[in-house]
């Protein structure tokens, strides 16, 4: 039987959705308790069961992803592994180390080393963010001036240990992949709102 | 100074007279801002934000001083659109590279530019190129820089070394519609900032002693230090409230501490920081911070090696490294097995202190630091001062720079460092072994000589003669003339002569035979010539007085009674008294240890040489944990009982788990800090009890004072003449450590690491014609070292120093205590 759901209505009543399902009552003597399960195993219940997995086999026609070869996609801004981007003309990587990442991380699992490199710029030569206790809250993304760290999709923590660590170099977009055209902005958490133009007062300049 | 009442916006506030409005409202918690006044030196009245009104009348709130009664409000709309405008011209063209700046937003243009809501920018000029610079253990970027001028400002009023100041910028000049349309203090700050940079007097770099003020008062990112550029954000360091270990000053500062790497999780000092406004720091305190004991752990089998050496010993020599904690654990040991302490510079001090008593009757001398920061006329004898104690060469600089002083400074090298601080300081590079006559001549020059005793006044005036001079001198003369003059008569209307006497001024040059005093103390002690008339103009209008005696005295052979005649200069003249301990905790060690002079025949060394050595500097036979990783406290120069705590841990064994071991029973090394002893005027106050910081008006809230004791004085103060035969003339070599040394500890340190070998100065290598480099046997009577000479550009003259902070070269071993000592010197 097909119900039309009226969420509105949530009074059990003829025209509502909701209805009673009717249940047998449950057996409260040994011998009623003894009846019912002579009753279901003489029924063999089981082998309908065995059937329609049987009836499905054979067809040849399965409906269910086939994790992990297949995987379903997942919303463009869904928060998972962090992502470290670079820029998509110079193939620089975007981050700076201004470090607010690390500080606004609440669960102090983001840690980066910095130094001043031959250019004079601040490099940042280590980046570590330890999975086991990031809760995936998508600040660090949000507060990155930079949009350079992001959340990708990776959704796959299991590890041995309780403490893991992604690198840099796991979070990095490779420079082939980049080339290729692979690396993709972030709709989520730190993405420009449109229209942000408009909110900004232009600073005079004197040239 | 009376204490008079101002109100500031409604509030009645106490203050001194003559104290500027800012120091009296951040005394009492009122804000005000400021970005580019300095407590303790002189306004530089460069940003203007300090605006205030007081009794109707807009004035600068850090050069204003409050009167009777004043009334300030401290923002009107005026005010505000004023303050609003001045953060608006510092944020014109700032580059926007707040994300990697090194002040990492402890900001002050971050700050006030939140502060006075400054969200859109009105002003424009044209940017010009302006490269960062590399200044060795500096960095400059000029770009960054708001032209407050702190680090001028405190490089001239506190450090002495005045390396710093304004040149051209060569921009464009302001748009003429900007100085109509915009607020009048905001238009003149703009037009001075637009006109100037920063630059070192030296040119292309700094020629100055490092000590990195600069640095720390720089409200922005302008000046950093080179070595922790982009290597950290400040935000992520916890900060170690400590002493500095490395000289008697024990200046407060912060050690900042955060992960060493995303690899290494054990804590790493990146920096240290201090309080500028109340404290400044020298470049060995600044930069000399990773002394530590690396890579310790609790090695059993050494310490059972220790302990056997322990009950073995029957000796214990150790440096003044050490906390008082530490000197107390030793003196216990002492008293339970009979242990001779050795350490011959306490030693040295403490005779030095007792033979000072027996006269003064006081267990220790009066004066401190700040006292010689509030004088107006500052001595110092026996000290190389700005390596001595760098923080007591900041004082005597800032009290003749702010307080319009004078100083006389004693000491056979001559120090251009000392030159420069003001042109009222007079160097008498006198030779060595003349210490005596110095302190004579103190009392000679300020002492009441009726109350003194009179074998003393005596022995002075033996000093004076009258010499016959022929003075010339241009005299005012009256003359008085008759003059004829020709009068109309009104009554007959004829000319009449009628003659006047007048009388003229008329300058006339007289030589005239003057009988005048001639002291022989100057000729001994090398005065410059005219030195006495120089005096008296530096004398003009004197109030306060500051005598300090270094370390030259303690181990001069007629030590007792240079201390006898120091304690009669504090007893007899005006002069507040400061002794210069020669290192870290000498006062203190001095004050709890029973010091002895001769060695037995089994020595346990701590941190010095021994037969079994305990080692902070590792490499002994038993490593111990340096001073930035130990809790415990410190004796200073101004008698002051400080707490330092541990920045980074130390997992090896302390000298309470050998004191332990042997029978005593304390579960920290702290614990001895409520048991130091009461009778050397320690307090009975616990560790944790301890504060250390300082309040908002400059108060030092740190640990606790010595109190001074009474002590039973000598029946007579004779002091003996001094000898001058035995000044040694020529051929002097000094102990001393050049600028950024101290001990083994500052050499440890990544920024400070050098070899020692033979400083001499530019002119005396130059004359020798000598190179840096060349190889020279230093020989003195006690022995020989073949060494490197170096030229030290912060002395001049002919005597040469040998360093004590380089562990390959054992200096001391070539003196006989007294630091000075005949030397030939004979290129290899």
């Amino acid at each position: 039987m097909h119900h039309e759901e009226v969420f509105t209505d949530r009074n059990v009543s003829e025209h509502s959705a909701y209805y009673y399902v009717d249940i047998e009552n449950y057996p409260v003597t040994g011998w009623d308790k003894f009846k019912q399960v002579v009753k279901r195993a003489a029924k063999g219940e089981l082998f309908v069961g065995l059937w329609v997995v049987m009836r499905e086999m054979i067809k040849f026609d399965i409906h269910t992803v086939q994790y992990p070869k297949e995987k379903l996609p997942i919303g463009p801004r869904y928060r998972a592994v962090h992502k470290l981007l670079r820029l998509w003309e110079s193939g620089y990587e975007r981050c700076i180390g201004c470090g607010l990442c690390e500080k606004i991380c609440i669960s102090d699992c983001i840690r980066m080393d910095t130094r001043i490199d031959e250019n004079s710029r601040k490099e940042v030569t280590e980046y570590s963010i330890n999975l086991g206790r990031c809760i995936f809250c998508g600040y660090c993304a949000e507060v990155c001036p930079e949009l350079a760290i992001v959340h990708g999709g990776r959704y796959e923590n299991g590890s041995e240990q309780r403490a893991h660590f992604v690198i840099k170099d796991d979070m990095l977009t490779p420079l082939d992949l980049l080339t290729a055209g692979e690396q993709s902005e972030y709709p989520g958490f730190g993405a420009i709102i449109p229209g942000s133009d408009a909110s900004v007062k232009k600073t005079p300049l004197a040239y | 100074m009376n204490e008079i009442t101002i109100t500031i916006d409604g509030r009645t506030v106490q203050t001194q007279e003559g104290e500027y409005i800012l120091n009296a409202a951040r005394a009492n918690g009122i804000f005000i801002p400021a970005i580019c006044y300095l407590t303790r030196c002189s306004p530089t009245l460069a940003c203007r934000i300090c605006l205030v009104e007081a009794d109707g009348k807009q004035v600068y709130a850090c050069n204003a001083k409050a009167k009777q009664g004043m009334e300030i409000t401290t923002t009107t709309p005026n005010i505000e659109s004023e303050r609003r405008a001045i953060m608006e011209v510092y944020d014109v063209n700032h580059p926007l590279e707040c994300g990697v700046c090194d002040q990492s937003g402890e900001c002050e243009l971050q700050n006030y530019t939140l502060e006075m809501g400054v969200d859109q920018q009105t002003y424009a000029i044209k940017d010009t190129h302006k490269p960062a610079q590399d200044w060795g253990l500096i960095h400059y970027d000029p770009a960054l820089c708001i032209m407050c001028e702190r680090c001028i400002t405190v490089c001239k009023d506190m450090i002495g070394d005045a390396a710093l100041s304004t040149v051209a910028r060569g921009s464009d000049p302001i748009e003429a519609a900007f100085k109509e349309s915009m607020p009048k203090d905001a238009y003149a700050m703009w037009n001075k900032l637009n006109k100037s940079l920063i630059s070192p007097n030296a040119g292309d770099t700094l020629d100055c002693t490092n000590c990195g003020e600069c640095t720390s008062v720089c409200p922005v990112g302008a000046l950093v230090s080179s070595d922790y550029q982009y290597t950290s954000n400040a935000w992520e360091h916890k900060q170690i409230p400590a002493t500095c270990a490395h000289c008697s000053a024990g200046c407060q500062l912060s050690y900042d501490i955060k992960h060493t790497s995303v690899e290494n999780p054990e804590s790493k000092i990146y920096r240290v920081k201090n309080e500028w406004n109340y404290v400044s720091l020298c470049g060995a305190g600044r930069y000399g911070y990773d002394f530590e004991n690396k890579n310790v752990t609790k090695d059993a089998v050494a310490f059972d090696a220790a302990i056997a050496a322990f009950k073995q010993a029957d000796t214990i020599a150790f440096t003044s490294t050490i906390t008082n904690e530490e000197a107390l654990i030793l003196q216990r040991l002492k008293e339970k097995f009979g242990y001779r302490l050795i350490n011959e510079e306490a030693r040295a001090f403490k005779s030095f202190l007792n033979a000072y008593s027996a006269v003064s009757g006081t267990s220790l001398y009066g004066g401190d630091l700040g006292e010689v920061h509030a004088s107006d006329f500052v001595v110092s004898i026996g000290s190389a001062l700005k390596t001595d104690n760098p923080n007591a060469r900041f004082a005597m600089n800032n009290a003749l720079s702010m307080n319009k002083g004078a100083g006389l400074y004693f000491h056979p090298i001559n120090d251009p460092v000392i030159a420069g601080m003001s042109k009222s300081v007079t160097q008498f590079n006198h030779a060595p072994m003349m210490e005596e006559a110095a302190l004579y001549l103190i009392l000679d020059l300020f002492a009441d000589k009726a109350a003194m005793p009179s074998s003393v006044s005596e022995y002075l005036a033996g000093f004076h003669s009258t010499k016959t001079v022929t003075v010339e001198e241009t005299v005012d003369e009256k003359v008085t003339e008759t003059v004829v003059k020709k009068v109309l008569n009104e009554e007959t209307g004829v000319e009449e002569e009628v003659s006047e006497e007048v009388t003229k001024t008329v300058k006339k040059k007289v030589s005239k035979e003057v009988e005048v005093d001639e002291n022989a103390l100057f000729a001994l002690l090398n005065a410059p010539a005219g030195f006495s008339d120089t005096l008296t103009k530096y004398l003009a209008k004197k109030e306060r007085f500051s005598l300090m005696v270094g370390p030259d005295l303690y181990t001069h052979p007629n030590a007792s009674n240079c201390a006898r005649l120091v304690a009669l200069i504090e007893k007899y003249t005006q002069f507040s008294v400061t002794m210069i301990p020669n290192l870290s905790n000498t006062l203190g060690v001095a004050m709890i240890c029973d010091l002895d002079s001769e060695r037995g025949s089994y020595t346990i060394g701590y941190n010095t040489a021994g037969n079994f050595t305990l080692s902070a500097l590792g490499g002994g036979d038993l490593d111990m944990p340096a001073l930035n990783q130990q809790e415990g406290t410190l004796t200073n120069i101004d008698k002051r009982v400080n707490p330092t705590n541990a920045a980074l841990s130390f997992s090896g064994y302390v000298l309470n788990d050998i004191a332990n071991a042997l029978g005593l029973s304390s579960k920290y090394t702290v614990d001895y800090t409520a048991q130091l002893p009461k009778q050397a005027g320690f307090k009975a106050t616990c560790f944790d009890a301890l504060p250390n910081h300082y309040t908002n008006s400059g108060e030092e809230v740190r640990g606790y004072r010595l109190d001074i004791q009474t002590v039973t004085v000598d029946t007579d103060e004779n002091v003996t003449p001094f000898d001058a035969d035995k000044a040694i003339n020529e051929n002097v070599v000094y102990l001393a450590n050049p600028v950024l040394q101290f001990s083994p500890f500052t050499a440890a340190s990544h920024q400070l690491q050098e070899n020692g070998g033979l400083y001499v100065s530019k002119t005396f290598m130059e004359s020798n014609s000598w190179n840096e480099g060349d190889r020279v046997n230093v020989k003195t009577a006690r022995g020989e070292l073949s060494l490197n000479v170096i030229a030290d550009g912060k002395i001049e003259g002919d005597i040469a120093y040998l360093p004590t902070f380089d562990t390959a070269i054992n200096s001391e071993a070539l003196f006989d205590g007294y630091r000075f000592a005949c030397v030939s010197i004979q290129k290899v």
